[in-house]
């Protein structure tokens, strides 16, 4: 069974039928292309698919793609080509291996666009369904850090 | 020396050095660096394994239900390997695919593929293999592999014996000491890389073409040589953009590129991708080796060590793989960076019907160094001296011997670096206030710990000798120089350490310098990526490439004695005008007078190593036997520091992967051998939330056999962390906990025991 879907990713529209279960993580990377967004568990854990679901932050191998429906999806192709955030992470060592950045950097966007200069413990709450296992996440601060202007 | 403070609370407390740009960096924050699951060919199929489901056994039968379209399907067995039904490491006692007799769960059976990746779950239910077990129940654990009646797995269930000896323990023995003994245990850990394993093969113009998540582009190229039977021109193996690795990817590649040779060479060379589920490869890959060891310390009442005497055992798990040589290391650092004239080290890798337990970031050392720094803090209570003290009258200083035979070169100074530990988190203020604390018996006891240790760099012994491996640089017309080399970048920076090598080598900017994907066609054979070695050896024989890439631009194109980056360049161009060769391959050298008795497990095993003082403060919760780690200070002599924000990023991230070792990652196995809580739902590494303000200060006294003095320190920060924390836990309880992970539960056990 298939079900109509008609959806934004960032800033494009997109419509198709799908099976309603169908992870929007598999639409994005498969029918959309956009493979910047990453599997690392498919349950929800680990925060590599993560993408911002009008506005909210949320795991796209936990969202059937039934839910998209009239919503607008943004991956990390869709954000800014100058959002600080790209600078900051390649610049402080918030990136390492790269495979969990994309869902990192989106979770940090997240983190800003609720509140412009996080404190310590705000960024590790914002940033605790996201695992890294490279850099013990002092990088990642240090760009969030940068990245809102507070210096690293 | 300068420190790195990113995850102090203290904001804008991070005076790094000025770093270039990590190499890699871009494309990374991007999204656009390509993983293997990133790939997509026309026409591609996907591919899945079946396995065994009893811990060892043999096979009867496999039958394919009815039902299935299997004409749809490319479908592969043992009978379909055109080599060796062998996976090519230190040994080939592990199969390719089973054929009869197995191990242990989860080795794989039968490979079925299809276009349609959705296709594959139904016909994976119906594929049934029949399976016997063995008449003698399984064997999992260490001393029940050792027993003479249980089962065999290998020889004796013993994949080596090991013994490293320096005096006599028995003489030091009838000395008038004190002596402490106990016995300690370390879980097995995985490596959790973020990134399951994965591999795509294809054949291209009659090539075997494999591309994928891996750490040793050769390892990988000789596994498929020998299982497929195709001659070495006609393998080609390259590395995608790898998310993690850790020692994770040093051996299981070789697995899962050979199922996916296999597979296309029976399709006709149309492209396969064999990508596992989180699920799949947390059950079947390699993880660290559970080990045990038995620690007898003699001292004289003034904490002077008379003798060290270990019998340190390792799981191996069902088959050989690396076992061997993460002995080695494991023996070589189980005795510490300590000064000891009778040692006595004993070691075996024990054969059991778990999947093989493999590489690991640490290879070993971890394991025997928590044992041996968890010991002498038990035996410091004993003496009644502070545990700072009793490491500070013992351990080595140039002009000594260490436990291996190696004399310790100048002009690194261990006491300098316990000194600066101690003073950045003020330790001596901390234990005092402590123990004034503590003696009010509320919930929350308090505790700070410490460990100092050393981890060698480079393959164990004579192994350097053996690789005698190769790396080179190409130029080209437009002054672009290209590092070509088998060496592999998995985070750990690896292209962004070895550009700047060579930038300052070559006296041109880093800019100037790029890094050749890792092809087998490409690069030459530069060792695997392993053991803290690229840093170290391959950035030393990229040196010397630069060398002798000036003087042929020298030589062959008028490069002026003096030059900027401007008449460089211009040299380049003439080169290329010229027609001359405009690649240099320089080859590995070992350092003079480093000689290796691998029988007697004396000489130098390493040439360089990094020296470390590990210092944890701790939270214990009495009530729910809870732990928090509110501070932690990793002061590393790592002769030099390449690149600042890389070499901070390896300590902070392997001293949170240590973190997790000693208190959170607990692999459970379940009944067939298997880890069952094969999920990160129930596997708990450390997230942003859980870990304390992390202070990482370097000393660089140039002592390694690197480029400018570096030694390698990838490893290095797995190796604290664990004693560290658990001498904090049981300085703030009293407690004897001796193994990791130490869970809640345990330490509420050991309180009870203390309490007894």
């Amino acid at each position: 069974m298939t079900i109509p879907c008609r959806f934004i990713v960032n800033g494009s529209a997109v419509s198709g039928s799908f099976p309603p279960m169908r992870r929007l993580l598999d639409v994005l990377r498969g029918e959309c292309g956009l493979t910047a967004t990453k599997e690392g568990c498919g349950e929800g854990e680990c925060g590599s698919c993560a993408v911002l679901l009008d506005d909210t932050l949320v795991n796209s191998c936990l969202v059937p793609i039934a839910d998209v429906n009239g919503r607008e999806v943004t991956t990390l192709e869709g954000l800014p080509k100058d959002d600080p955030l790209f600078a900051a992470f390649a610049a402080t060592g918030g990136t390492q291996c790269g495979i969990c950045t994309p869902g990192m950097i989106m979770a940090a966007r997240a983190l800003l666009n609720d509140c412009l200069r996080p404190d310590l413990s705000q960024t590790r709450e914002a940033l605790s369904g996201n695992l890294c296992r490279c850099t013990g996440y002092g990088g990642i601060y240090a760009a969030i850090r940068t990245a809102s202007g507070q210096g690293e | 020396m300068y420190t790195s403070m990113h995850n102090d609370s203290r904001f804008g407390t991070t005076p790094l050095k000025d770093a270039p740009l990590r190499k890699d960096g871009m494309e990374k924050v991007r999204g656009t660096a390509r993983y293997v699951a990133d790939i997509t060919y026309p026409g591609m199929l996907h591919a899945v394994t079946a396995r065994t489901r009893l811990p060892g056994g043999t096979i009867a039968s496999i039958t394919f239900d009815d039902h299935v379209p299997w004409s749809e399907y490319v479908v592969v067995t043992a009978r379909d390997i055109p080599g060796i039904n062998a996976v090519k490491m230190i040994e080939t006692d592990q199969p390719v695919l089973v054929e009869t007799h197995y191990r242990h769960a989860g080795e794989p059976v039968v490979l079925i593929a299809h276009p349609d990746p959705q296709a594959l779950a139904d016909a994976l239910a119906a594929v049934h293999i029949d399976e016997r077990p063995y008449a003698k129940p399984p064997v999992f654990a260490i001393e029940e592999a050792l027993r003479a009646d249980t089962r065999r797995i290998a020889a004796d269930n013993v994949y080596r014996d090991y013994l490293m000896e320096k005096g006599s323990v028995m003489d030091a023995e009838k000395e008038s000491c004190q002596v402490f003994e106990a016995e300690y245990h370390t879980g097995a850990q995985e490596h959790l890389y973020i990134e399951p394993q994965g591999m795509m093969a294809r054949m291209e113009g009659g090539i075997l073409t494999v591309e994928g998540s891996l750490q040793c582009p050769y390892y990988v190229h000789a596994a498929l040589m020998y299982a497929t039977g195709l001659p070495e021109e006609r393998v080609r193996v390259l590395q995608c953009a790898t998310g993690g690795a850790f020692g994770g990817k040093e051996e299981y590649p070789s697995h899962i590129a050979c199922h996916a040779a296999l597979v296309t060479m029976k399709a006709g060379g149309r492209p396969v991708a064999l990508i596992y589920g989180r699920g799949e490869d947390m059950a079947v890959t390699p993880k660290r080796h559970p080990s045990r060891s038995r620690v007898r310390l003699g001292a004289s009442r003034d904490g002077r060590l008379r003798f060290i005497d270990i019998d340190f055992v390792i799981d191996g798990g069902a088959y050989l793989t690396l076992s061997p040589v993460v002995l080695s290391r494991g023996v070589i650092h189980a005795a510490g960076p300590y000064r000891c004239d009778n040692v006595r080290v004993r070691a075996r890798a024990v054969a059991t019907n778990h999947p093989p337990f493999g590489a690991f970031r640490g290879f070993g050392a971890p394991q025997s160094i928590f044992a041996l720094e968890a010991a002498l803090d038990e035996l410091a209570r004993m003496l009644e001296m502070e545990p700072d003290v009793l490491r500070r009258r013992n351990v080595l200083a140039p002009g000594d011997i260490s436990p291996a035979g190696q004399r310790i070169e100048g002009p690194l100074d261990m006491q300098r670096v316990i000194g600066q530990a101690l003073e950045a988190c003020d330790y001596h203020a901390k234990v005092e206030a402590y123990r004034q604390w503590n003696a009010q018996k509320g919930a929350i006891r308090k505790g700070i710990g410490l460990a100092t240790f050393y981890h060698g760099a480079g393959f164990t012994g004579n192994g350097e000798l053996a690789l005698r491996s190769r790396a080179g640089l190409r130029v080209g017309a437009d002054g672009l120089v290209e590092i070509l080399t088998s060496t592999t970048e998995m985070g750990q920076g690896m292209q962004t350490t070895l550009s700047g090598i060579v930038a300052e080598a070559l006296r041109i900017p880093y800019e100037g310098v790029a890094v050749a994907r890792p092809d087998t066609r490409d690069v030459p054979n530069s060792g695997p990526t392993v053991a803290s070695r690229t840093c170290m050896v391959v950035g030393a024989i990229l040196a010397r490439a630069a060398d002798d890439l000036i003087a042929r631009l020298r030589a062959d194109a008028a490069l002026p004695s003096v030059y900027g980056y401007g008449e460089f360049r211009d040299a380049c161009a003439r080169l290329h005008a010229a027609g001359g060769v405009t690649t240099i391959i320089a080859d590995y050298r070992h350092p003079a007078g480093n000689e290796w008795d691998e029988s007697v497990f004396q000489g130098s095993p390493y040439a360089s190593f990094a020296w470390a003082c590990y210092v944890a403060e701790v939270e214990v919760d009495a009530v729910t036997g809870e732990t928090r780690i509110v501070d932690f200070t990793a002061v590393q002599e790592v002769g030099r520091v390449v690149h600042a924000t890389v070499a901070a990023g390896q300590i902070e991230g392997g001293v949170v992967q240590g973190i997790g070792y000693a208190l959170f990652e607990d692999v459970r196995f379940g009944a067939d051998g298997q880890m069952a809580n094969n999920r990160i739902t129930n596997y708990i590494i450390p997230t942003s939330a859980d870990i304390p303000p992390i202070r990482v200060l370097f000393l660089e006294s140039r002592h390694g056999a690197g480029p400018g003095g570096a030694a390698g320190i990838g490893e290095l920060p797995m190796d604290g962390p664990a004693p560290a924390i658990i001498n904090a836990i049981n300085a703030a309880l009293g407690t004897e906990i001796r193994h990791v992970p130490a869970m809640p539960e345990h330490i509420l056990a050991a309180m009870d025991r203390r309490s007894a």
